[in-house]
């Protein structure tokens, strides 16, 4: 990479960065550079992933035991549900949309910035409160009704402290809200000349339709959850049945956004693997158009499919089968995915920097995790291993082993861009293979006791289960270390790493096409678009066996 | 099937892992195929390699992305009808099913026999003829997983849930709450015992507090003063109850209901929801007042009085 990157040293011009723009705090709290904001919430989940690394850390430890060694039952139930809050709201909901997305979304685009640059750092200080609230609910002792918050027992039972962190929630979604908004008005207003919607970079799509997502979806979660602020707080009567409630129409409305929200974590993780896949296997993405009716088609169906969390909940039998039969249909376009991404190596000239590495893993746990999603969109099967470790297994393949490999990937492959730094390829490496491994190693062994019937959110359970525990526990530990080296390099590169020039990995996009890390407006002229994405080889011809054929760059700088 | 995991203990269970089974080796073939293929192109393009590239092939065009679009999806298809094949048999609840009913509550199950046996954390049930549970919670939401059987079904506060099984294994088995309802959600567990007809005979039988359910429901009929109102020879205009079980009932409004448990349950307890055509909504509500266990006698007397009736 070093010789290419020499070539393009001599193209920086002398302009200042965006990091050297201005060095005082209030220069970074009070920025609207889309680039700075990335890294305001990209230091912020990455907080919050320990934090919720570390209560599972809890949790794992006191599993290796069937009985209970360490912890109360209220302490383990405080545990497991700080963990799904923080996890889900402020680190994978947030995660790639707000910091790669933030990034890199007007630069691929060719924009300045994105289209409403004030409320996009509203966005991150609403993010900031609504973390306040969460981590106010952590110190005032914790909540008890996991992650689900389901009724009655989140209004009328549980003795934690519900009210602050579903407000926490609530008002982080509204961050997500603006996000949203503000992405849809970018790709649409700011794409620069000959940037047509089908010359758009898979990951912009995939932003897109996380954006659509999360502006329909998320109002939903706030009216929910605004309910049962409601009625734990005002005793208004809404999901009580003492009080003529229904506590299903909680479900209906809470997984009305949740399931959509599952999409929002994994969308954008089928951009970055896109960029990634066809840049170091040197090919055009494999039906380029399909992958983004294939988005378009998940982002759609994604909203008709909420009942099948709710098979045994004691909804009408045939609901079931409708949830079910969508449920299947939502799976279609998945697949065509793993194909075509399959598919995209076929005929490359391929060679396994760790971001491919990354993205490789995400590619096999990400099939993992689909598959079991059809076990579990089967109505007798969901039956007997809903609310087992099987669903824990399978969310966790989707949500971890599929976005936060991608997540990894993504930050190994822009890490460059961002900072203008290499870090060090061989750790990246091992790092990006010690999380593929300890990843399998927590959670296979999930499926088999989920499958043996092991509830979830158990502290103490049948002793029969312990040895599928402690393998899932020792995993576990692998996981930890793996997540923990790319801290580790990634900061060591800031200082040491060598000089990384405007594009180390000779890939096409628009933002290969301006320094690294980019001065403050992106682009010192900006770009015209004159082809088509990941024109790593020409029309219909891959690479000849010895030479690597020169890429095509999507814009016209001068 | 000794030594199945997990344990079985009826023909459904058999099946339903036989299903499993298949869905597995399914997707194990689709992983093995994803592997090779990724694996394969991995060592045959990596960079240098001398392996041909040149011109893709005719074959690989919009057709092949159609195709396996197609596949995919009939795929699909197939696996969903199979799936609900299977669940239907689960949806019409067997005739002649004994009736058992289940009342949680933070945390403990409460189970009490056709004749009145009370039993906590126990649910003691025969094999070899089908069982159909009643279930409902006096707070949150639980849910009753029978991992031996297969078979999962949330208990509500406010309503009736069922679930119905025919097991064929006598044995000792788990019997689990599944959805988290507080601090003791994991020590809300207990044991089904599946019992030979005539150990189950034999041990119901040997029980205290053996006594028919819906006698003691007749007698919480009069202490209750709804003999006063509802008895035919009564002067208050009320609906007569013979025969009412199972029914159709014509509602004031013009709507017709079944007068199931959940019919019965809420005409005890929200007398104003649902008005009998032709009477005055007079009743008082009885919540508070009948507890969830009254309940569950009241109902089986209700439901005695349909039987006697019925030719």
């Amino acid at each position: 990479m070093s010789d290419a990157a020499l070539i393009y040293v001599r193209h920086r011009d002398k302009e200042e960065s965006y990091l050297q723009h201005c060095h005082t705090l209030w220069s970074w709290i009070t920025t609207t550079d889309h680039k700075r904001i990335g890294i305001l919430y990209a230091l912020s989940i990455t907080f919050f992933f320990f934090i919720g690394g570390l209560a599972i850390g809890a949790v794992r430890l006191e599993l290796m035991f069937p009985h209970g060694e360490f912890l109360s039952d209220d302490a383990y139930n405080r545990l497991f549900t700080l963990h799904g809050i923080v996890m889900v709201w402020f680190f994978l909901v947030p995660s790639i949309p707000t910091t790669l997305g933030n990034f890199l979304l007007p630069m691929m685009i060719g924009a300045r910035d994105v289209a409403f640059p004030r409320l996009n750092l509203v966005s991150w200080y609403i993010f900031i409160v609504g973390a306040c609230f969460a981590i106010f609910s952590i110190v005032a002792g914790g909540v008890d009704t996991g992650w689900t918050f389901y009724t009655p027992l989140s209004t009328m039972f549980s003795n934690g402290a519900v009210i602050s962190a579903a407000a926490g929630v609530f008002i982080v979604g509204f961050s997500s809200i603006a996000t949203g908004v503000n992405f849809i008005t970018t790709v649409h207003l700011l794409r620069a000349p000959g940037m047509t919607w089908f010359r758009l970079p898979l990951f912009v799509w995939s932003i897109y339709a996380t954006s659509l997502v999360m502006v329909l979806a998320t109002p939903v979660l706030a009216m929910s959850l605004l309910l049962v602020i409601a009625e734990r707080w005002l005793g208004m009567p809404i999901f009580n049945p003492a009080n003529g409630g229904d506590p299903i129409l909680f479900q209906h409305l809470f997984w009305f956004y949740s399931h959509p929200a599952v999409y929002i974590m994994v969308l954008p993780a089928m951009g970055v693997v896109s960029e990634v896949f066809a840049c170091f296997a040197r090919r055009r993405v494999f039906g380029y158009s399909m992958m983004v009716y294939a988005m378009m088609a998940i982002a759609v169906i994604g909203f008709f499919v909420w009942g099948h969390h709710m098979f045994v909940s004691g909804q009408s039998q045939y609901a079931n089968f409708v949830f079910s039969f969508l449920s299947f249909m939502v799976a279609v376009p998945s697949a065509i995915k793993v194909f075509n991404w399959t598919a995209t190596l076929y005929r490359g000239q391929i060679t396994f920097e760790a971001p491919l590495i990354y993205s490789l893993g995400f590619l096999g746990l990400f099939t993992v995790g689909g598959l079991t999603g059809l076990f579990l969109a089967s109505v007798p099967i969901d039956v007997h291993v809903t609310d087992t470790y099987f669903v824990v297994a399978h969310f966790h393949y989707i949500m971890v082993g599929g976005s936060v490999s991608a997540f990894f990937a993504g930050l190994h492959f822009w890490w460059p861009k961002v900072t203008g730094r290499l870090y060090s390829e061989a750790w990246a490496r091992f790092a990006a293979i010690v999380m593929f491994l300890g990843f399998n190693t927590t959670f296979m062994p999930q499926f088999i006791m989920g499958y043996g019937g092991m509830p979830r959110r158990y502290h103490v359970y049948p002793p029969e289960f312990q040895i599928w525990h402690v393998m899932s526990s020792v995993g576990a530990v692998v996981l930890f270390v793996a997540y923990t080296l790319p801290l580790i390099y990634l900061t060591w590169s800031l200082f040491y790493g060598k000089k990384a020039g405007a594009n180390p990995w000779e890939a096409t996009g628009l933002e290969w096409q301006t320094a690294s890390p980019p001065p403050k407006d992106n682009f010192k002229t900006l770009p015209r678009v004159k082809a088509p994405p990941y024109r790593y080889h020409p029309d219909r011809e891959a690479p000849d066996a010895e030479n690597r054929e020169p890429e095509t760059m999507q814009g016209d700088m001068t | 099937m000794t030594g199945a995991y997990p344990l079985q203990a009826s023909v459904y269970a058999g099946e339903w892992d036989r299903l499993f089974a298949v869905l597995t080796v399914a997707s194990a073939l689709v992983v093995a195929l994803v592997f090779i293929a990724i694996v394969g192109f991995s060592i045959r393009y990596r960079r240098g390699s001398r392996a041909p590239r040149g011109f893709l092939p005719e074959i690989i065009t919009n057709e092949l992305e159609l195709g396996w679009t197609a596949a995919t999806a009939i795929a699909f298809l197939f696996l969903f009808w199979w799936a609900a094949v299977q669940q239907l048999q689960n949806v019409v609840p067997p005739a002649n099913a004994i009736e058992l009913h289940v009342v949680a509550k933070q945390w403990m199950w409460k189970v009490q026999q056709p004749n009145g046996v009370r039993e906590i954390n126990e649910l003691h049930a025969p094999v070899g003829r089908p069982v159909r549970l009643i279930m409902t919670s006096q707070d949150v939401i639980h849910s009753l997983f029978l991992p031996a059987l297969r078979l999962k079904q949330d208990v509500l506060p406010g309503r009736y849930t069922y679930l119905s099984f025919t097991a064929d294994k006598p044995g000792v088995y788990h019997l689990l709450c599944a959805e988290l309802c507080g601090s003791e959600h994991s020590r809300m567990t207990g044991r089904l015992v599946l019992m030979t007809a005539a150990d189950y005979a034999r041990w119901s039988a040997a029980q205290p507090g053996a006594e028919n359910l819906a006698a003691e429901g007749e007698k919480l009929f009069r202490s209750f003063g709804c003999s006063g109102c509802h008895a035919s020879q009564s002067s208050v205009h009320a609906p007569d109850l013979n025969g009412i079980f199972g029914h159709k009932v014509q509602l004031a409004g013009g709507r017709t209901v079944i007068a199931d448990e959940a019919y019965l349950r809420d005409s005890i307890l929200l007398p104003q929801k649902d008005v009998v055509a032709g009477f005055d909504p007079i009743m008082p509500s009885f919540k508070g007042t009948v507890s969830d266990d009254d309940m569950v006698k009241l109902i089986a007397y209700l439901k005695s009085l349909s039987a006697e009736t019925r030719p």
